[in-house]
């Protein structure tokens, strides 16, 4: 009657690797965040999907508990980044090196 | 027996297509649309020069994505998806782009031959499992109505929540409060530079 489930994890999966793809070529460290919010958009899809297809509510909390954490990712990292702007006047990936050896 | 096989033979996709026609055509085009979109949309946010675009980009892919989920019937999580994500997440990244102002940007990173390499790797992997079609049964999606005919979504939703997820939904609460207390207290000034 409906849409297949394994176009849905296909979707689900490109989203996923774009958002991949765009955390490791990207060097704007807001960039890296919007691309980590796609995977994060990628997994919530999954689910969704597949609490439909099972007829079972618990993969749309799942994606709720996602959401959250999405949230309080965005407010620490966002604030890292203006520390890091205002500690070194950037937020490109490369001038940071202080944990690297 | 072999006629048994050969009926097994047929793709449960093409046979459940035949039956109800008109009605699967109607999702497979919203699904194909949503689909196209969010795909469109996301390698925007990847590909484009501009942080403000990119943030525009992903709020289109955000409104698709809350259609996709109401083709999916969560109606609830598609009016949280637009609220929580489009209004307050993405507002968020607007907010620092144009305060940080950053003017000129080197895009990619040097190591572009590595990430080539193992992007390929990895889209093929993805190709790999989506012609191979083993694992997953080609059973459509089911519609949720039918499971919960009392309750609207958002009541169902509610009630797992508060008793069966009880512990993680308090977790979650402690999660947003450590959060709000870290982002005060890094975006403080002065509390982290060395005193001189």
């Amino acid at each position: 009657m409906d849409v297949p489930i394994s176009y849905y994890v296909e979707l689900s999966g490109l989203v996923f690797l774009i958002g991949l793809v765009g955390v490791l070529i990207r060097r704007n460290i807001i960039m890296i965040l919007l691309s980590i919010e796609l995977m994060l958009n990628a997994t919530n899809i999954n689910f969704v999907a597949f609490s439909s297809y099972l007829g079972n509510l618990s993969g749309q909390v799942f994606v709720f508990f996602a959401l959250t954490v999405a949230a309080a990712e965005v407010a620490v990292g966002l604030a890292i980044i203006i520390a890091l702007y205002r500690h070194a006047a950037s937020i490109n990936v490369d001038d940071f090196r202080l944990l690297k050896w | 027996m072999y006629g048994f096989n050969k009926e097994k033979g047929v793709p449960a996709r093409i046979r459940e297509g035949c039956l109800e026609k008109d009605v699967g055509d109607v999702s497979h085009l919203l699904f194909f649309y949503f689909a196209a979109v969010i795909v469109l949309t996301a390698t925007l946010v990847v590909a484009l020069r501009n942080p403000v675009f990119s943030a525009i980009s992903l709020l289109v892919m955000f409104f698709h994505v809350a259609g996709l989920y109401v083709t999916l019937h969560a109606e609830f999580l598609a009016a949280v998806q637009i609220i929580v994500y489009a209004g307050a997440i993405l507002v968020l990244y607007l907010f620092v782009v144009m305060l940080l102002n950053v003017k000129r940007e080197e895009r990619f990173h040097r190591q572009g031959l590595v990430a080539l390499f193992l992007g390929l790797t990895l889209f093929l992997e993805a190709i790999l499992l989506a012609f191979r079609g083993h694992g997953v049964p080609a059973r459509p999606v089911r519609v949720l109505e039918a499971m919960t005919p009392a309750l609207g979504n958002t009541e169902s939703i509610g009630e797992l929540l508060y008793s069966t997820y009880l512990f993680p939904f308090e977790v979650a609460s402690l999660i947003l409060l450590v959060a709000m207390i870290g982002a005060v207290i890094l975006s403080k000034r002065g509390l982290l530079e060395p005193k001189s």
